[in-house]
């Protein structure tokens, strides 16, 4: 069969298709100009402070502190956009009903909103005079200027990217398989943890990656609903900016060095995660 | 039988065998399955309520707050106006750039196996994971007085940062890796095996894309456009660092609106806040329209 | 083949946009008009707006060109950085001193800018005052009524908004002339001023928000001319309550040579700064809450102001920088504050 030779080809390491050299010129050189050169001019910067330098101005405590605020908080808000994202490709792919289409619409709203107006606006709801923040005062629960408050602007900046990683690819997705399983008389439930959730899974961590990674750097919305106070509520990106204010570049770069550092590894095992997936599943 | 089913049991017979069956066995699943369904729509709705809809009748509310006529006045403003090109121009160029770029990128790593592919995806996304406010500066010290590129730029009389170069630069920047990233998963999961056969067959790489590759993934590819110009639109971190925010000549949008904020002219700020909002609902209807002809 | 074309096409247009860009703004021309950068804070855009229009009367007046001035506003260090990173400035209107020493020590700004003009180089001033709720449930009236229990007190970061320095400094010489120059004891008060503080924004305009729309806390701590401002924009909803001590905010303005050199606008941007202190522009800094600078016309505004404030400077800290050093620089004493 057709599928025979070419794996025969692919083990020899011929590659059929064509448009390798060009496409792998074009992403390089655009790679380059665009992200490489000026991330190495951030390198180079960082590169300024000796490596007792370096490592004083990372591990000192209020910048640990703002690591863990950005962590924590950014991991929490790219859970809940997990769920809900799917919850959301979901309903939208395979059902149908009135309000679908602005529904649908709506979800890239979070990014055309500069992060500024957002922040604003999360507070304004969510301090406990507003509109939502008074309900949950009632109840004992405060949410701006706390880390809940936090969460919820990272939230809201990350909710477009799982709903629309997932969404592609449920909508391609062969309903043949879930089928098959119900015919052969898997639950619901069953059918979609063992069927579908590993067709979808790539996409999924996917944009779990992509929604964590802007929690992480998002400074402009989260700093008007961050009470901001040292050790509690100051984010990293905050710490950058102050360090900036003070003129030293090379320690802002420095923070952000790190942060870079461990978005970046979350990333590469996110996509070793994606590419052994397609193999397995290939294979 | 019924006759209804004893039909669709006949179109079957030709077919694969499925939908009878299930259609036989739908019945009994009915039940729980519509509970299901309006509960996770319910959830869903609420959900997009409470963060979404809310927010954006706050920007709303806020914009209208002193009447029409204030709304107006701030929307027609001329710094307003200004604005509203550059930002059309910084998301145009950055729509562009990084198509060209997603397309190809998502085709060399998801029709070609090499290694370090995962070294290339993750670089890509360093866009996403680096904080803004580092974004901009990563061009400040390479383009700016204190780059290792300035005294060139500066002998040269090129300005790049606080000119509306700068201000585009870091806009295709923050925005890089979104048309990849809605291309990759689709090309992934489709995997290469067409593409495969049609080189086989003698097809050009240009019509292997053409005829092969670009129908499985022309929605993605409209999805990811979508998101880089909101994205793009709504850009203010990195290009904050970047613009120098010279009223009238590099002023976005979002930088607009935080200025006329600090000014606290804050009705003004809501009501340019909203024309983005507008914005980005005129590109998301469109949007639907497309997805409707298919 | 087609949709390659209409590529190409997206990307003339492009190139030609970023090109049109560059000629734009690659100098100021020489002639009958000439361009002014004013780089500048926050909340000064209405006062510079008006003053442009009085300035460029003035010029031609006296026989100069056209002259256009661009505004540029942001958090002062901010703009102060982007000054040194590349932002063509050619005159800065900042709002503390330290902000434009930063410039001058990347050898932008000539050193004894201090002295070029009256008042070390500050055509306006401001102090530093409390806005409270109307009523002032909390009888707030001087700083010892800020560490009380129970009040909530709203104030942005002195490490991330330049004009924050000026509240710290204040409350600190408050209770250095209080206790007798006891630091220690000055720092015990700073901590328990610190520890009310609900929210630590990084702006000014930030903390302004945070008190008045979203409704947090008893007092903030503000710029005279910021709490006018909200003031202005909520009438009968707050008061402003000045404290017995606070220091004089001297918002600073300077040439930026090397810029003004290149642009050939040195003259003229001389002149601009020159006559801020003109009557016509002080009475204007008046009327947009600044306190003038000249003594004759600041009288003119005595219902306005409450000019019987005993306000220290920030030469009683020794100047910016030693007052940034030992204060606010990285396990200064802000940081220790906070620190244990």
């Amino acid at each position: 069969m057709d599928g025979q030779i070419v794996k025969v080809k692919n083990k020899r390491g011929v590659r059929v298709i064509p448009g390798f050299g060009l496409s792998m010129g074009v992403t390089v050189a655009m790679l380059g100009v665009f992200v490489l050169i000026p991330l190495a001019s951030v390198f180079i910067r960082a590169g300024q402070l000796s490596l007792r330098e370096f490592v004083d101005v990372v591990t000192s405590r209020q910048v640990v502190s703002g690591y863990i605020v950005s962590f924590s908080c950014a991991f929490f808000a790219a859970v809940v956009n997990t769920v809900f994202g799917l919850l959301l490709a979901w309903v939208l792919v395979r059902y149908d009903f009135p309000g679908k289409m602005f529904m649908n619409g709506i979800i890239e709203l979070p990014f055309a909103l500069p992060t500024a107006v957002a922040g604003i606006s999360l507070t304004y709801l969510y301090s406990d005079k507003g509109w939502l923040g008074a309900a949950f005062d009632k109840i004992g629960i405060e949410i701006a200027y706390t880390r809940v408050g936090i969460t919820i602007a990272m939230i809201f900046v990350g909710i477009p990217f799982v709903v629309r990683t997932v969404q592609p690819v449920l909508e391609k997705l062969d309903r043949q398989y879930e089928e098959a399983a119900y015919m052969l008389g898997a639950g619901r439930g069953y059918t979609f943890l063992r069927v579908i959730l590993p067709e979808l899974f790539p996409a999924v961590l996917a944009g779990f990656g992509l929604a964590f990674a802007r929690g992480i750097g998002e400074y402009g919305s989260v700093v008007f609903i961050a009470g901001n106070i040292p050790y509690e509520t100051q984010i990293a990106p905050l710490l950058i900016m102050t360090k900036l204010e003070q003129y030293k570049y090379a320690d802002a770069t420095a923070i952000a060095l790190v942060l870079l550092i461990i978005s970046f590894v979350l990333m590469l095992l996110i996509n070793s995660v994606q590419i052994y997936m397609q193999k397995f599943c290939k294979d | 039988m019924s006759k209804k089913q004893e039909k669709t049991f006949q179109q079957d017979m030709v077919g694969d065998g499925v939908h009878s069956i299930q259609k036989v066995i739908e019945p009994h699943q009915q039940e729980p399955n519509r509970i299901v369904k309006y509960a996770m729509i319910g959830v869903s709705v609420l959900f997009l309520f409470v963060m979404l809809v809310i927010p954006l009748a706050v920007v709303l509310v806020n914009a209208l707050s002193e009447g029409w006529a204030a709304y107006q006045e701030a929307v027609m403003d001329s710094y307003t106006i200004n604005a509203l090109q550059l930002t059309f121009l910084a998301t145009v160029s950055s729509v562009a750039v990084n198509t060209v770029f997603g397309l190809f990128a998502a085709y060399l790593l998801s029709k070609f196996y090499f290694r370090g592919r995962q070294v290339f995806a993750a670089l890509i996304d360093i866009p996403f994971s680096i904080s803004p406010v580092i974004a901009g500066l990563a061009f400040i010290l390479t383009f700016g007085n204190i780059g290792w590129m300035g005294d060139f730029l500066k002998a040269h009389n090129i300005k790049i940062v606080f000119a509306v170069p700068g201000v585009i630069l870091a806009t295709i920047f923050v925005t890089f890796p979104f048309v990849f990233r809605e291309l990759f998963p689709v090309m992934n999961a489709q995997g290469k095996d067409e593409e495969e056969a049609a080189a086989l067959m003698g097809a050009n790489g240009f019509t292997i894309f053409r005829r092969i590759t670009f129908p499985h993934i022309k929605w993605a590819l409209l999805y990811g456009i979508v998101l880089c110009a909101a994205r793009a639109m709504g850009e203010f971190g990195a290009v904050s660092v970047i613009s120098g925010h010279l009223r009238g000549k590099t002023n976005t949008l979002p930088l607009h609106v935080e200025i006329l904020y600090n000014e606290f002219n804050t009705t003004a700020s809501f009501a340019v806040s909203s024309i983005l909002v507008l914005m980005a609902m005129v590109i998301l209807i469109l949007r639907s329209l497309i997805e409707r002809k298919k | 083949m087609r949709s390659i074309h209409k590529i190409e096409i997206v990307f003339m247009i492009l190139l030609m946009g970023i090109l049109a860009g560059c000629g734009k703004d690659a100098d100021s021309a020489k002639g009958d008009s000439i361009e002014i950068l004013n780089v500048s804070y926050d909340p000064t855009r209405e006062f510079y707006a008006k003053y442009n229009e009085l300035f460029a009367k003035h010029w031609k007046e006296q026989g100069g060109q056209d002259v256009n001035v661009t505004q540029s506003h942001g958090g002062s260090g901010s703009q102060a950085r982007s000054v040194i990173e590349g932002n063509e400035a050619d005159v800065v209107t900042l709002a503390l001193a330290h902000d434009i020493t930063a410039i001058e020590e990347n050898g932008l700004i000539d050193s004894g800018w201090m002295e070029e003009f009256d008042g070390s180089s500050a055509p306006y001033t401001s102090t530093i005052v409390f806005l409270v709720r109307k009523g002032n449930e909390k009888n707030i009236q001087d700083w010892d009524d800020l560490v009380k229990d129970g009040v909530e007190v709203i104030t942005p970061n002195p490490k991330t908004s330049g004009g924050a320095c000026w509240n710290f400094l204040a409350a600190w010489a408050y209770w250095q002339e209080k206790d007798g120059n006891d630091e220690e004891a000055t720092k015990e008060y700073m901590k328990k001023l610190y520890q009310n503080v609900l929210v630590l924004d990084s702006g000014a305009r930030g903390a302004t928000n945070t008190f008045v729309e979203n409704e947090q806390g008893d007092v903030l701590v503000a710029w005279e001319n910021e709490a006018y401002l909200s003031m202005e924009e909520h009438p009968d909803e707050y008061e402003i309550v000045t404290p017995s001590v606070s220091i004089l905010a001297q918002p600073s303005v300077a040439v930026v040579d090397s810029n003004a050199k290149a642009h050939g606008t040195k003259e003229a941007a001389e002149a601009y700064l020159k006559y801020l202190y003109s009557d016509e522009a002080q009475r204007l800094a008046g009327e947009n809450y600044y306190r003038p600078s000249n003594e004759a016309i600041l009288e003119e505004f005595s219902d306005q102001f409450h000019l019987d404030m005993n306000l220290v400077t920030i030469d009683d800290f020794g100047g910016w920088d030693e007052a940034y050093n030992k204060y606010f620089n990285d396990d200064a004493v802000f940081d220790q504050i906070y620190g244990q």
